[in-house]
């Protein structure tokens, strides 16, 4: 592994200070599950590792009228322990449960999942959905972007030098809303996704569709917010032609790869029958708020 | 590059040691403390045997920094067992032949107490996927189930 400077500020002033007057590369830890493992294979160089765990607000998650601040921080375990969260944003909450191990949810966390940016990181088809804000902070002021502007590539992001994701902010879903996350693995547990797909959909009290999101993950470079296949969902009940039409616009707008975990076809596929199936647990979910 | 010096608690008991900010709890435990009894499998957060406790938290240790442990509780395999006593569910692994190679075994155990700690009466199913971060190429899991629910019936027993 790296030769690693290790510091651990306890307010997200310091940390910025720590960050931008660093004089060798820098990496911020949260939860290590990805940092650790990707450190691994550097020798011969050295690090400022500059833990965030160790600073309060990073580590809460507070749910009101306006919706969820959450410490980016904050483990899975105890995000997916959140019964309060659980029953507003289900959809979030079971990506979270699907990360890894117990071992792996004890130290992982959301925001780490969303900053390491990868193609297939659970949370963030789910994060999209449910129309988050990115709160950055850096020496020149803090910034708000969406999930959708935060990721930029394949393990990039919009962050710059000496800044950090210090909150994420979803907003309150309207009445009648509810949000659903589903990936396929070839096995049940401890894998990367071969595709995701989450949905949100809001109902009226006819039950006809208002409002939608749809975003696919693990089929492009980034996860993708899929407006076409949210198209096909509002105006109508939901029906089997409505999630249909969802789901083929969802595979429309895949551009996966082919890799051990599944061809360009596959892929396409799933990711269609996922959004299908995504849409109708959301709904159901809905009906019943 | 100098050692840091950490004062955390392992086990219930202060314990203080050098380290390199690199080093994983895991190497700390194990060539630092001479607490061999948690195990290195795959180093990757994979296989689980090298679960412990971080302040009650189940974590794996090859992904936790040992200078992380500075000021928190840490649970081993180690602080399983009482006044030399195995504890129900070391004894539960033996009686059901939960083990062969046992490279395995200290890592389910610890997450098999943090399991009934926090749902004493899991079902089967629920047992499993907590499990499913600990990695047995032996035994086929079964055995392991089996210990694992009849534990947690004379836990309860006895609670
Ligand atoms: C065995 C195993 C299985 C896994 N399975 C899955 C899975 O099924 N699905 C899945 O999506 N992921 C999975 N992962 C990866 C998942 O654990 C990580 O993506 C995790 O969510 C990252 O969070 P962390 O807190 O551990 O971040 P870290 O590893 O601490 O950080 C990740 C990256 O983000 C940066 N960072 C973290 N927080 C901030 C911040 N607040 N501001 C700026 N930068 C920050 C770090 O510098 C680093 O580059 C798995 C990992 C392991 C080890
Ligand atoms: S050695 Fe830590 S999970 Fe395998
Ligand atoms: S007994 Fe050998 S790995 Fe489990």
């Amino acid at each position: 592994m790296v030769s690693v400077v290790y510091k651990a500020p306890d307010s997200i002033q310091a940390a910025i200070s720590i960050l931008s007057e660093a004089e060798i590369a820098t990496k911020i830890l949260a939860g290590g599950t990805d940092l650790l493992i990707q450190m691994q294979g550097l020798v011969n160089e050295s690090r400022l590792f500059v833990d965030i765990k160790k600073i309060p607000e990073m580590m809460q998650a507070t749910l009101g009228d306006q919706g969820l601040d959450l410490g980016p921080s904050m483990c899975c375990a105890e995000f997916t322990a959140r019964e309060d969260i659980r029953a507003v944003y289900p959809g979030l909450v079971e990506a979270a449960f699907l990360i890894g191990s117990t071992q792996v949810q004890g130290r992982a966390s959301v925001g780490g999942n969303l900053c390491n940016s990868s193609p297939a990181a659970d949370t963030i088809p789910a994060l999209m959905v449910n129309a988050a804000i990115c709160v950055i902070a850096g020496v020149k002021g803090e910034r708000s972007v969406s999930v959708e502007e935060f990721v930029t590539g394949v393990g990039t992001n919009c962050m710059e030098k000496g800044e950090l994701l210090k909150l994420i902010q979803l907003p309150r879903p309207a009445k009648n809303t509810s949000d659903a996350y589903l990936r396929f693995i070839p096995r049940t547990e401890m894998d990367i996704a071969v595709a995701g797909a989450a949905v949100s959909v809001t109902l009226d009290d006819e039950g006809v569709c208002t409002a939608a999101r749809v975003s696919i993950g693990a089929v492009a470079p980034t996860a993708l917010l899929v407006q076409e296949a949210a198209d096909a969902l509002i105006g109508t009940k939901l029906d089997d032609k409505a999630l249909q039409a969802a789901g083929d616009a969802a595979s429309a707008a895949a551009s996966p790869i082919t890799d051990r975990r599944g061809t360009v076809e596959y892929r396409r596929h799933v990711v269609g029958v996922l959004t299908k199936r995504a849409a109708q647990i959301a709904a159901t979910r809905a009906r019943g708020n | 590059m100098s050692k840091t010096h950490v004062t955390t608690t392992i086990n219930g008991d202060v314990t203080e040691f050098l380290c390199e900010p690199a080093d994983t709890l895991l190497s700390v435990l194990r060539n630092e403390l001479q607490l061999t009894g948690t195990k290195e499998g795959c180093g990757s957060g994979d296989c689980g045997a090298c679960s412990v406790t971080v302040n009650g938290r189940l974590v794996c240790s090859c992904l936790v920094l040992g200078v992380e442990a500075q000021g928190a509780e840490i649970g081993t395999i180690e602080g399983i067992e009482s006044a030399e006593k195995l504890h129900t569910i070391q004894e539960k692994f033996l009686e059901h032949a939960a083990l062969q190679c046992g490279i395995c075994t200290p890592g389910l155990i610890v997450s098999t107490k943090a399991l009934l700690d926090e749902n004493p009466d899991p079902t089967e199913e629920e047992a499993r996927y907590y499990l499913a971060g600990n990695l047995c190429r032996c035994t086929g899991y079964d055995k392991i189930i089996r210990a694992v629910l009849d534990s947690a019936k004379v836990m309860r027993g006895a609670a």
